[in-house]
C-alpha cells in the first residue's frame, strides 16, 4: 500500500504509528514531503491482526526481533515460557518445593502480564515475597 | 497522476525489507539442517504421524541427527508421540531450544506450548469478517516461527509432520528456502489412492523430489496362523503403477504401534525386530541413501 499526493502528484513518506504496538488497531500517519499535508491510515483490529500475522509493521519494527513473538503474543492459551536462566534457577531449588515456586512464580508473570519468565521475573517474586 | 507502479518503495516502512530480513534468518537457520523431508498424506488417520515419528527414529537409530518439526498446528501429535510431553521449550541465547526426546530427537510441536489442559489452540483475534483468511496467515506465520527461530542446531534430517490433505503441502513449500524431498503415507484402499494422487502431483508440481510412498497397515498378522492378511480391500499393483510414484515400504497393522504412540516410546526403537519395525527400519535405509546420493549429486 502506498499514498499518493494528488494535488503535488507525490508520493507520501511514512512519519509515525500513533498506537501502541499492542493495541487491537493501528494508525500510521503518513505526509506528504511537498506541501506537508498529513493523512492517517487507521486499521480495524480485523486487518490490524491480519498485518501482525504476517510479521512485519507498518513504519518498521520498533522493537527487536523475540523468539515466536508471534505464537506466544497471539495463543490465547498458551503456556508461559521460561528462559534458560530461570530454568536453571529453579532447577537449584530443592524439588518437592519446585512445582509449587513454578506456579507461584508463573501467576505474578501473568498477573503483569508478561510474556516470559526471566531470571528478573524471580527476582520480582522474591523481593514481594520478603525473602 | 502517478500509479503504484511510478513510486519506488513504500514511503519508509520497507515491508519487502523486513520480509527479506525474516527470509535471512530463515536461511541462516536451515543452513545448518542437511535435509529437510515433508511428511505428508492425502487424508487424515492413515498414520502419517506415527510412520513420521518412526522414521524419525529410525534414522536416529542410524545414528543421524534428527529434528521433528510438527506442522499440524490444529492436530499436534509430536510431543505425545515422542515422548516429550510435559517437556517446556526455554528461551536461551540464540532462540527456543526445542525439547529433547530419545534418541537426542529435537521436537517442537504446538502441544508444547499449549496449556496443559488439552484445550483447542485457539488464537486471540477480533472476530474477522473471514476467519480461515486470517487463521491460515497466523498459522502459516506460526509454522515459520517454529523453522525460524528454533535452535535446531546441525540436523542431518528435518522432518516435518504436515496436516492431512494434499493441499497443505504447497503452503509448506512456499515457507521453505528448500525442501529436499517428499514422503506421502496412505493405506491401500481405493478412497485413499484418489487423494495419494493428489498429494504425488502437488509434489511433481512443485519439482520436489518425491521419496516414495509408504503403505502403512497394509496387512494385519493373523493372530492364529501369523501370516499377513490384507486389511483393506487392495487395489493391487496396477493401481499403484498408476500412483506414478515408488513404494518405500509396506508397515504391517500392529497394535502395538499405536501402543507406542501413546506411550512416548518409539515403536521402532522397542520393537526392531517385528515385521513392522524392520519395514521401518529399510524404509529409513532408503531415506539415508538417498540423501548419500543427493550429497554426491551436489
Ligand atoms: N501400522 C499401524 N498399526 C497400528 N496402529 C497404527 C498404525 N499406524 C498408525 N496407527 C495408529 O492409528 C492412529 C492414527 O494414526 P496417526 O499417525 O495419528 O494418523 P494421522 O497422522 O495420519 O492422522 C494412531 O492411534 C496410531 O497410533
Ligand atoms: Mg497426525
Ligand atoms: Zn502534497
Amino acid at each position: 500500500m502506498k499514498f499518493l499526493c494528488v494535488a503535488c502528484d507525490e508520493a507520501m513518506k511514512f512519519v509515525e504509528v500513533a498506537d501502541t504496538a499492542h493495541g487491537d488497531t493501528f494508525s500510521a500517519v503518513f505526509g506528504c514531503p511537498r506541501c506537508g499535508r498529513r493523512i492517517a491510515l487507521l486499521a480495524n483490529p480485523w486487518e490490524t491482526q491480519l498485518v501482525r500475522s504476517l510479521g512485519v509493521a507498518v513504519g518498521g519494527r520498533t522493537t527487536p526481533h523475540a523468539p515466536f513473538e508471534l505464537v506466544r503474543e497471539r495463543l490465547a492459551n498458551s503456556r508461559l515460557m521460561w528462559t534458560e536462566e530461570a530454568e536453571q534457577r529453579l532447577a537449584r531449588i530443592p524439588e518437592f518445593v519446585r512445582p509449587m515456586v513454578r506456579d507461584g512464580v508463573e501467576r505474578h508473570a501473568r498477573e503483569r502480564g508478561y510474556r516470559e519468565v526471566t531470571s528478573e521475573v524471580m527476582d520480582e517474586v522474591r523481593s514481594s515475597m520478603g525473602m | 497522476m502517478k500509479t503504484y507502479r511510478d513510486i519506488v518503495g513504500d514511503g519508509g516502512s520497507d515491508i519487502a525489507g523486513q520480509v527479506a530480513r525474516r527470509q535471512a534468518r530463515m536461511r541462516a537457520r536451515m543452513a545448518a539442517v542437511a535435509s529437510t523431508l515433508a511428511v505428508m498424506s492425502g487424508k487424515g488417520g492413515v498414520g502419517k504421524s506415527a510412520v513420521t515419528a518412526n522414521l524419525a527414529a529410525a534414522l536416529a537409530m542410524r545414528g543421524h541427527r534428527i529434528g521433528v518439526l510438527d506442522a499440524d498446528i490444529n492436530g499436534p501429535c509430536m510431543a505425545r508421540m515422542l515422548g516429550v510431553e510435559g517437556q517446556a521449550l526455554t528461551l536461551g541465547a540464540g532462540g527456543v531450544t526445542p525439547a529433547v526426546g530419545p534418541l537426542g530427537m529435537k521436537v517442537v510441536s504446538m502441544d508444547l506450548l499449549l496449556a496443559p489442559d488439552a484445550a483447542p489452540v485457539e488464537w486471540d483475534a477480533p472476530a474477522p469478517p473471514q476467519p480461515h483468511v486470517w487463521r491460515g496467515a497466523i498459522e502459516a506465520a506460526a509454522l515459520q516461527e517454529f523453522f525460524t527461530d528454533t535452535v535446531w542446531g546441525t540436523l542431518d534430517f528435518l522432518l516435518v509432520d504436515l496436516p492431512p490433505g494434499p493441499e497443505r503441502f504447497p503452503g509448506l513449500h512456499s515457507l521453505l528456502p528448500r525442501c529436499d524431498g517428499a514422503i506421502v503415507v496412505t493405506i491401500p484402499s481405493g478412497m485413499a489412492l484418489l487423494t495419494v494422487k493428489r498429494s504425488i502431483a502437488s509434489a511433481h508440481s512443485l519439482k520436489v523430489k518425491l521419496l516414495g510412498v509408504v503403505e502403512n497397515m497394509s496387512s494385519y498378522l493373523c493372530p492364529r496362523c501369523g501370516a499377513p492378511q490384507p486389511l483393506f480391500r487392495d487395489e493391487g499393483d496396477a493401481g499403484r503403477q498408476a500412483l506414478g510414484a515408488s513404494i518405500l515400504g509396506r508397515i504391517p497393522f500392529d497394535p502395538r504401534i499405536a501402543r507406542c504412540c501413546d506411550q512416548g516410546v518409539p515403536f521402532v526403537l522397542a520393537h526392531r525386530q517385528t515385521q513392522a519395525g524392520r519395514a521401518f527400519m529399510d524404509i529409513a535405509a532408503q531415506v539415508s541413501g538417498l540423501r548419500i546420493a543427493q550429497e554426491e549429486g551436489r
